[in-house]
Order: structure tokens, then C-alpha cells, then sequence
């Protein structure tokens, strides 16, 4: 009898998916992993958290992503398969770590982590390592597997060319995210010739590396992290809607923590205010339930919470300016009182955010050993680090733009007395 | 306001700057494994724990002008020697953050390599496992860098220095 790790369907099954046309399933261990409970959840994540606010297309979830990553993992190693440095008994460790790498993404996860101290690749770890339905098909691969897996998505896998596959500078789950994530917001960048960069990607060593015919394609690549981080993911008005997500939650945790009593038990909450969340409770959180509390919030008693909740579901989000930490530093203490003196506290109606508020990075090459960068394999076998090669890359990671903005409720403002002298100031303040 | 920034620049005052990036990655994750209230998040990399926000965030801190960067040639490589500015003293006087006292944890790391804290941060980074897993974890992981046993112990000692 055929070994379950080698086990194929009977028929191979295939996804219809927008962005790469068909995902392809053979293997009777992806097809078990996909219905997974664990796994079907993450249907009812959204990939971009905020974003639809902005972008209204921006509806596709964590389980789109996931399969899409898998599917490129799968074409990937479809070229690797006979090439010296690769290990073909790695082909289903890698798929698995591909189609689980997000697992442990809870809704609006970076709002989540930070505000309830969690780290949502602890919980890919525990849902592959724990009594979960993933862990069960990948015990039955082998007693070992699951830590392997973990082990691959945790990047602290022995073989570092698997572990390159999944997370590097130029792996799949970001060439899937970048190409999904402009198809669904209906940008026009973050498109790039994905097939040529598999044609020319190689094992070599413990990293992937890319033919130096192949630099063109990567330098599109690179061209469209830079720009969908710039028009997409750090959009100002995205970040509008995640402040005030973040300042909910931080209000809820607040209100709890000094006893305030909700008109209806916030049980889902309660484990994620007392920071003890168990595996169970993150697992049964999903953004429809987070919505279900936003509504119940949005007719407390408390003030804040109301109007934050209020905003949140309504999109009566925060506006904006430009503003210099340094230069701007007496401006601010000045409207912090002002914000005081018209009722509005300014922890939660007053808020800077910051470029490295959000978990987006650009293309860096490297330097003192921080990060691997993407490197060029030239004919005479040797490596060459991208942005040397490429005037391009090199011209767009030096140097970076940093931001911050401030973001407050214009229109509660615009709704005090014209009488009153702290309206008029605050606006001095704000648009001098 | 830039509450996680301003622990960062006083991670930096208390030592009269701090020399080499990968210094400063490992010794605000050692840190943070003490307990020290810094919220960056770190994720394992070729070279251990590494946070792309804290990369950001000193990004963010010489750009507004408060933490200088200069970038030294040494023989084969660049370091970034990283000193607060007087501009970055002014927004830490402003700040209403509070971190416990650094100074002398901050001095003890800043005297070892980056390749010994290197150690030391993967190390802690696998403190769910017992000593020995932990050791065979690193040469696991970190197969090119030829740790020796006795850089092993060494970084135990550092380790139960700095807890104790």
C-alpha cells in the first residue's frame, strides 16, 4: 500500500483562482489539509484587513492567498525538480509550509497583535503543533512532519534553501500577495512576469537565486513591491481605518480593565483583555464575530467607544495631515490641550502613525549580514547582489521615505461653535 | 506620541551611541526577551533574530533627525554608528515614556561582538527548549557560523549575567 505522504488523488482537483487561473491539487495530503476547519477559516480572514475601505475589491481572503502560494511553490519546484543542490524529498514539506504559512492570521491581525501583545506566528506554530485537524493529517505523513512544518514557517529549518522558498526577498507568498493583492484592488501596478522569474529561479546552495538573464523580471518585481507599498498597503486613508480599529480595541481593553459593565458580555474578548489567549478562543475569533461586537459597541454607553465603533462600520474615518515629529513638536503639545479643552481625549482622537506602523517592508540589499538579499547568478557561477547589478533597484532601496501623519475627527470639529477660539486654533495649528 | 521610537533613542543615549546595525538588532531582541518593554516584532532570519520594524523605525529616527547616522568603512565592510542628537535629547524630555533604568545592561552588551550576541539572541530565541535542544538548535541553524562549545557556555554565563 502506497505510503500516505506519496498518496495521489484519484483525479486531480483544481481551483478555479483569478490571479494565477487554476490551482492544482494532486497530492491526497494538500487535498486533506484543505478541509481542515483550521484551514477553512481562514475564509473568513480578510488578506488585507482595512483595505476594502479604500479599495472596495480588496474582499479576498487569507484562503485565496494561501492556495496561491501553494500553487506557486508547486509550479517552483516543478523547474527545481532534477537540479543539482535540490532535495526532491523536501517537495511536500515545502507545499504544506507554502499552503499553512499564514495559518495563525487572526482578523486584522496587526491591530490584534499589537494591541493584545500576540505574535499570530506563534499560532501558525501552535495550530500545526497542537490538537488541531492540521496536525492530525500531518502526523499521519510521519511523527516528525508537523515540527518540520512549523519549523519551515518559522524559518529555523535545517535547510535553509526550503525555508528560502517560502520567506526570502523574493519568495512566493509575496509574489502571490503583490499580484493578488493589485488584482483585487484593480491597481495597475504590482503586475510583473511571474512565469519568467520561475523559469529563471535556481537552487544554489541554501538559497533560491535568480539567473542574471533573468534580472529584467525581477526588477519589475521590485518595481511593484515598491509601488503597491506606497498606493496600496500604506494608502493614508487605509491607515485611518486601522488607527481607529487600533483605538477600539484599545478603548474595550481599557473599559474592561477598570470594570465597566458592557450591555452584553464581551465573551469572545475576554481571554485577549487578560492577555491568556488559549488556542481554542483565537481560533473561533473571526471577523464576522469581531463585527458582531463592532455593532453591539456601537451603542454603548461609553462615548468613545460608541463613536469609534460607530466610525469603524460607518467609514467616518479620521483625517489627516503631514506632520514632523521634530519640527512640529510644540504644535502638538499645544493640541494635545486643545483637544482636552473641547472634550475629546487625545489619546484616542489624536493619533500619529508612523511608516513602521505597519508590516510592510521594502527591497533592502543587506548590509552587516541583516537580511539575505536577492542575488544574481552570473554565467561564470558567481553571485552578485541585485542592487549592484540593477540601477533600478539600487536607485529605489537606498535612501527611503519615512512618513508620519496625524490623524484626527475633522468632523467633530467642524461641528463646534465657530464662537469657540480652540476650533479656530486647532485648525491654525493643523494647516499652517 | 512615538512612544516606541523614544525607547529607542534612550537605548542609544544611555551608551553614547551604539556601533554596527546588526548590534543594535540583537541587543534591543535581548532586551525584549528580559523584559523590557519594546514592541518591535522579531522574526528568525539567516542571522538570527532580526525586526525589519526596528530597521524602520531607526530609518524613521535619523530621518526626523533625531538619532545621527554615520556609515564607517571598515576593512571589508560598512558599519552605521548611530549617536542621539541634540534635537534627539529635546523629543526625550518631551516624551512621557517610561523604561526602566538601561544604562548598564545596554554598556555590557554594547562591549561584545555582534557575533557573540548573535549567540546569545538565538539562543533566547529557543527558550522554549531545554539547554540541550537549544544547542542543537544552533548548530542546526546556524551551520556556517562554527559556534564553538565554549561560545556556547560562554553565552549561558552572559545569559544567567544579565537575568541575574
Amino acid at each position: 500500500m502506497m505510503a500516505y505522504r506519496d498518496e495521489k488523488l484519484h483525479e486531480e482537483k483544481v481551483f478555479k483562482d483569478p490571479v494565477h487561473r487554476y490551482v492544482h491539487v494532486r497530492d491526497r495530503v494538500i487535498w486533506d489539509l484543505v478541509g481542515t476547519k483550521e484551514f477553512q477559516r481562514l475564509r473568513r480572514i480578510k488578506q488585507l484587513g482595512t483595505s476594502n475601505l479604500t479599495f472596495h475589491g480588496a474582499e479576498h481572503s487569507r484562503f485565496n492567498h494561501s492556495l496561491g502560494v501553494y500553487e506557486i511553490v508547486r509550479r517552483i519546484l516543478i523547474n527545481f525538480a532534477d537540479r543539482p543542490n535540490w532535495n526532491k524529498e523536501e517537495r511536500l514539506l515545502c507545499m504544506c509550509a507554502a499552503l499553512l504559512h499564514d495559518l495563525g492570521h487572526g482578523p486584522f491581525s496587526h491591530s490584534f497583535e499589537k494591541v493584545f501583545k500576540l505574535d499570530h506566528e506563534d499560532y501558525t506554530k501552535q495550530i500545526i503543533l497542537g490538537n488541531t485537524e492540521v496536525n492530525q493529517v500531518l502526523l499521519r505523513v510521519g511523527p516528525d512532519f508537523p515540527q518540520k512544518v512549523a519549523d519551515v514557517i518559522n524559518k529555523t529549518y535545517k535547510d535553509k534553501l526550503v525555508v528560502s522558498l517560502i520567506s526570502s526577498q523574493i519568495d512566493a507568498d509575496r509574489m502571490d500577495y503583490l499580484q493578488r493583492d493589485a488584482y483585487f484592488t484593480g491597481v495597475s501596478y504590482g503586475h510583473f512576469d511571474m512565469e519568467r522569474i520561475l523559469r529563471v529561479m535556481r537552487p544554489y546552495e541554501d538559497q533560491v537565486v535568480v539567473k542574471e538573464s533573468g534580472m529584467h523580471a525581477v526588477e519589475d518585481y521590485i518595481m511593484s513591491r515598491y509601488q503597491m507599498y506606497w498606493q496600496v498597503y500604506f494608502h493614508p486613508v487605509t491607515r485611518s481605518a486601522e488607527v481607529i480599529l487600533t483605538k477600539i480595541l484599545h478603548r474595550v481593553k481599557a473599559l474592561y480593565e477598570e470594570g465597566y459593565q458592557f450591555k452584553m458580555e464581551p465573551t469572545h474578548f475576554i481571554s485577549f483583555f487578560e492577555e491568556k489567549v488559549s488556542l481554542e478562543d483565537y481560533i473561533r475569533l473571526d471577523e464576522a464575530v469581531v463585527y458582531y461586537y463592532f455593532q453591539m459597541w456601537a451603542d454603548e454607553e461609553d462615548s468613545v467607544l460608541k463613536d469609534l465603533a460607530y466610525r469603524f462600520i460607518n467609514r467616518k474615518l479620521f483625517k489627516y495631515v503631514e506632520f514632523n515629529p521634530n519640527l512640529q513638536m510644540k504644535e502638538w503639545m499645544e493640541l494635545y490641550q486643545l483637544f482636552h479643552k473641547i472634550g475629546l481625549d487625545p489619546d484616542y482622537y489624536l493619533v500619529v502613525d508612523s511608516s513602521s506602523d505597519l508590516p510592510y517592508d521594502f527591497y533592502r540589499p543587506g548590509e552587516e549580514e541583516e537580511r539575505l538579499p536577492i542575488h544574481l547568478l552570473m554565467p561564470n557561477r558567481e553571485l552578485k547582489e541585485l542592487s549592484r547589478q540593477s540601477d533600478i533597484v539600487e536607485a529605489i532601496s537606498g535612501k527611503r521615505r519615512t512618513d508620519h501623519k496625524l490623524y484626527y475627527p475633522r468632523d467633530t470639529i467642524l461641528k463646534l461653535s465657530d464662537d469657540r477660539p480652540e476650533k479656530k486654533r486647532i485648525f491654525e495649528l493643523l494647516y499652517q | 506620541m512615538l512612544d516606541n521610537h523614544a525607547k529607542l533613542v534612550k537605548v542609544i543615549a544611555s551608551s553614547a551611541g551604539i556601533v554596527g546595525r546588526k548590534k543594535l538588532q540583537k541587543i534591543i531582541y535581548i532586551m525584549k526577551k528580559l523584559g523590557y518593554p519594546f514592541e518591535e516584532k522579531y522574526t528568525f532570519h539567516f542571522y538570527g533574530p532580526y525586526s525589519e520594524e526596528l530597521s524602520l523605525r531607526m530609518e524613521e529616527l535619523t530621518n526626523l533627525g533625531f538619532v545621527s547616522e554615520v556609515k564607517e568603512k571598515k576593512s571589508n565592510y560598512y558599519q552605521y554608528r548611530y549617536q542621539v542628537t541634540e534635537q534627539g535629547e529635546d523629543f526625550l524630555t518631551h516624551s512621557p515614556v517610561k523604561i526602566p533604568e538601561v544604562d548598564e545592561i545596554v554598556s555590557n552588551m554594547k562591549e561584545r561582538s555582534s557575533r557573540f550576541l548573535e549567540l546569545v539572541a538565538t539562543m533566547l530565541y529557543f527558550d522554549d527548549l531545554s539547554k540541550e535542544e537549544v544547542e542543537a538548535k544552533v548548530q542546526e541553524v546556524k551551520k556556517k557560523s562554527n559556534y564553538t562549545i565554549e561560545d556556547m557556555q560562554e553565552a549561558w554565563r552572559f545569559i544567567h549575567e544579565l537575568k541575574h
